[in-house]
């Protein structure tokens, strides 16, 4: 975990409390009018799943994060920026991944959220890999999410 | 010395997660030729590089990048994060 000047990042394997983090997220900041909440789960998109492994890169993986939350700082005026992301073994169902953003208006926030979410899917150093019927293989990066990042 | 380092199924392809190299290698790709003469599954991991991304001292950056002072280089997919 790191925390500078209003930016949380949590890099973990355990699972964390959405209901507590949302609650005590921008807790006391009456001046943050806007909080916005995005949450990633594990989904069996074709049926079968048996669960997924995420690896990643200790280390750049805290820095990436880090890096993008301070640009998402730097273009939308945020008073807020928390990232959480799990490595390991996961099954269906199970969060992977929240962000959350505060601001004064939600536009900010809003914004803010959808930056944060299409960096850290090409950006930061994780690798999803899925089982299913005995079988694994890694999840391949989509055409459109590296398409989404020029839109920013 | 330079720690090397190889994620998903770059590290399964080439069997190790870190080994540390002694190279005169200047620049990345200077580092995957010599990786690619080794052996076999180096030369297989190193196939399409377009496949790969690369990271030196744990910024992202590309093939072209320096190795000048670099501590620690990383070859992985494309990212699937979120």
């Amino acid at each position: 975990m790191s925390a500078q000047d209003g930016i949380r990042i949590v890099v973990q394997e355990a699972p964390f409390d959405f209901g507590a983090e949302a609650e005590r997220f921008a807790a006391g900041r009456t001046d943050l009018g806007a909080v916005v909440t995005f949450t990633g789960v594990v989904r069996d998109v074709a049926g079968g799943l048996d669960g997924m492994e995420i690896e990643h890169y200790p280390g750049m993986t805290e820095k990436a994060l880090t890096k993008i939350a301070t640009e998402a700082r730097t273009r939308w005026s945020l008073g807020e920026v928390l990232v959480i992301h799990r490595y390991g073994k996961m099954a269906a169902g199970e969060r992977i991944m929240m962000v959350a953003t505060a601001s004064a208006h939600r536009q900010h926030a809003f914004e803010a959220a959808e930056y944060l979410m299409d960096y850290l899917k090409s950006r930061a150093p994780f690798w999803k890999k899925e089982s299913a019927g005995g079988d694994q293989s890694w999840v391949a990066a989509k055409d459109e999410d590296e398409a989404a990042l020029d839109r920013w | 010395m330079i720690d090397v380092l190889y994620f998903a199924w770059v590290r399964e392809r080439i069997g190790l997660p870190k080994e540390r190299l002694e190279t005169s290698a200047a620049t990345v790709a200077a580092l995957v030729e010599e990786l690619k003469a080794r052996e076999e599954r180096y030369e297989a991991a190193f196939a399409d590089l377009s496949a790969l991304r690369v990271a030196v001292d744990q910024e992202l950056t590309d093939f072209d990048a320096s190795l000048d002072g670099a501590r620690e280089v990383a070859f992985f997919p494309p990212m699937t994060g979120g």
